[in-house]
């Protein structure tokens, strides 16, 4: 199995380890819930490290990323500026969601997902023959996600220097100091960064960032986080067979610039003209219990299926994110066990900032 | 390591019974089991009176994490259930063999059960 350089101080601090695509990651520390409630209080912190950066060097990096991805870089005006994107196949689906970071002219960094990785980079190094980039995937990095209301002002205590070079990031945007890298950018509905850095560097960062009263969380509060957050997870709300026009990601797609051409756009266009039966809306059960992954929906409209179904901390109740009839409004039905449950269609995000937002 | 106690018996799929001595029994889910499914959400309870045959799923506790069956281990007549557990299912976790019992039931035969040790040897198999 991999390991992430942060390994072996995640089972010194009691990490559960376990098998997450292929990657051994602590999947809490001793208790998932409070773990998720001190990100939504103060501030918590992920080994992220499983997760794939890819550098894209060269004078047509910027045409080669505005053909490979449905979201439009060229939008990205000043250094460090993030995009989140589909890259999609010919038939619009997702074979992965990413992050794009303009970093200068002719060079842009991506962050894709752990478990899509292989596939990602035959695709992207395929896809890149006829422009002329130079592909890196940085093995030779880690990366933290520090997240919460408090994350900014604990990583500036942690880490010299990061005050200075960092008080004047926007949401969605990234710095460069030194041989850090980081990116106020996170998967859990809170502020917060996400710092990529030298493997060697990544263990005294993680120290400092508990000294300054982070605290670690494992992969299962980041679910439960992403999931109140309303933000979908590859392999769940959206796939190779599901395009960001079903999924509730049109917004990710940029139709703008007639001219540009990119990989499922023609797909998209049909689909488009054509409609769409599906999206992804949010759920919120009445009844006691959990909804989860996989499980039917009953609605106005017809029957859809639950794509992630957990408890949410913040709000006491069991939500999901579930592929629905596009009309589909009101109350619902989910089939658990056999039991018909009632839950209200709602649109996410359910809590962001702290706050319960349905 | 977790905890298992001598004062009860055991079953393979990590539920735990106690004797009362009168005809009755109690049933828990061992702290193996607690410690595998992570915090508590949710605990779905069968009703008093509520006839069971062996090995039936009888109740459901659900972590964030992953639903999980409770199984009978004999035919069983439920007498009482664990009523604070809608409030606080937590309790399953931080008190499994005592507060966050789910189950109180009759049983003409409970047939054979684990003892410690030999529950102890199913855990450290897995």
């Amino acid at each position: 199995m991999n390991k992430t350089c942060l390994n072996s101080l995640h089972i010194e601090l009691g990490g559960k380890m376990v098998d997450f695509g292929g990657w051994e990651m602590p999947l809490n520390y001793g208790s998932q819930i409070d773990e998720h409630h001190f990100v939504r209080n103060e501030a918590g912190m992920f080994d992220v490290s499983h997760m794939c950066v890819v550098d894209i060097k060269g004078k047509s990096s910027q045409d080669f990323l505005r053909f490979l991805i449905a979201n439009d870089v060229k939008k990205l005006a000043s250094r460090g500026q993030a995009l989140y994107s589909c890259m999609l196949n010919e038939s619009g689906g997702v074979i992965d969601d990413l992050i794009a970071y303009y970093l200068d002219d002719d060079s842009y960094r991506l962050v894709v997902n752990a478990g899509t990785t292989d596939k990602d980079l035959d695709w992207i190094s395929k896809q890149s023959e006829e422009f002329d980039v130079s592909i890196n995937h940085r093995t030779d990095l880690a990366m933290i996600a520090v997240q919460g209301p408090n994350a900014i002002s604990k990583t500036y205590q942690a880490i010299p220097g990061t005050e200075e070079i960092c008080k004047e990031l926007k949401p969605f945007s990234a710095v460069s100091v030194g041989s850090l890298f980081i990116a106020r950018t996170g998967y859990t509905g809170e502020d917060g960064f996400e710092i990529i850095l030298p493997e060697k560097s990544a263990e005294f960062t993680w120290k400092m960032l508990i000294d300054s009263g982070v605290k670690p969380c494992g992969l299962g509060a980041r679910d439960t986080l992403r999931l109140e957050a309303g933000m979908s997870l590859y392999g769940s709300e959206m796939d190779d067979s599901v395009s960001p026009l079903e999924c509730n990601l049109s917004w990710t797609v940029d139709l703008n610039d007639k001219d540009r051409k990119f990989i499922g756009k023609d797909a998209l266009e049909s689909l488009k003209s054509t409609g769409t039966k599906y999206t992804v809306s949010g759920l919120i059960l009445n009844d006691k219990g959990v909804i989860r992954d996989h499980q039917k929906v009953i609605t106005n409209q017809g029957e859809g299926e639950v794509t992630s179904g957990s408890f949410s901390p913040t709000i006491g109740k069991s939500i999901a994110l579930a592929r629905l009839p596009r009309e589909s409004s009101g109350e619902c039905n989910i089939e658990v066990r056999n039991k018909l449950l009632s839950a209200k269609i709602v649109k996410p995000p359910f809590v962001r900032n702290g706050k319960i937002l349905v | 390591m977790s905890d298992i106690r001598d004062d009860r018996q055991y079953t393979k799929t990590h539920e735990w019974v106690m004797d009362n001595g009168d005809g009755t029994f109690i049933l828990g889910i061992t702290d193996h089991a607690q410690e595998l499914l992570g915090d508590m959400v949710f605990v779905e309870l069968p009703a008093s009176g509520d006839e069971i045959s062996a090995e039936s799923e009888f109740c459901v506790v659900e972590s964030v994490k992953a639903a999980s069956g409770v199984y009978a281990p004999s035919d069983l007549e439920v007498v009482e259930v664990n009523e604070s557990l809608e409030e606080e299912p937590e309790l399953v976790n931080s008190s499994c063999y005592d507060d966050g019992w789910l189950v109180k039931f009759k049983s003409d035969d409970l047939g054979e059960l684990l003892n410690s040790n030999d529950y102890q040897e199913v855990v450290d198999s897995e």
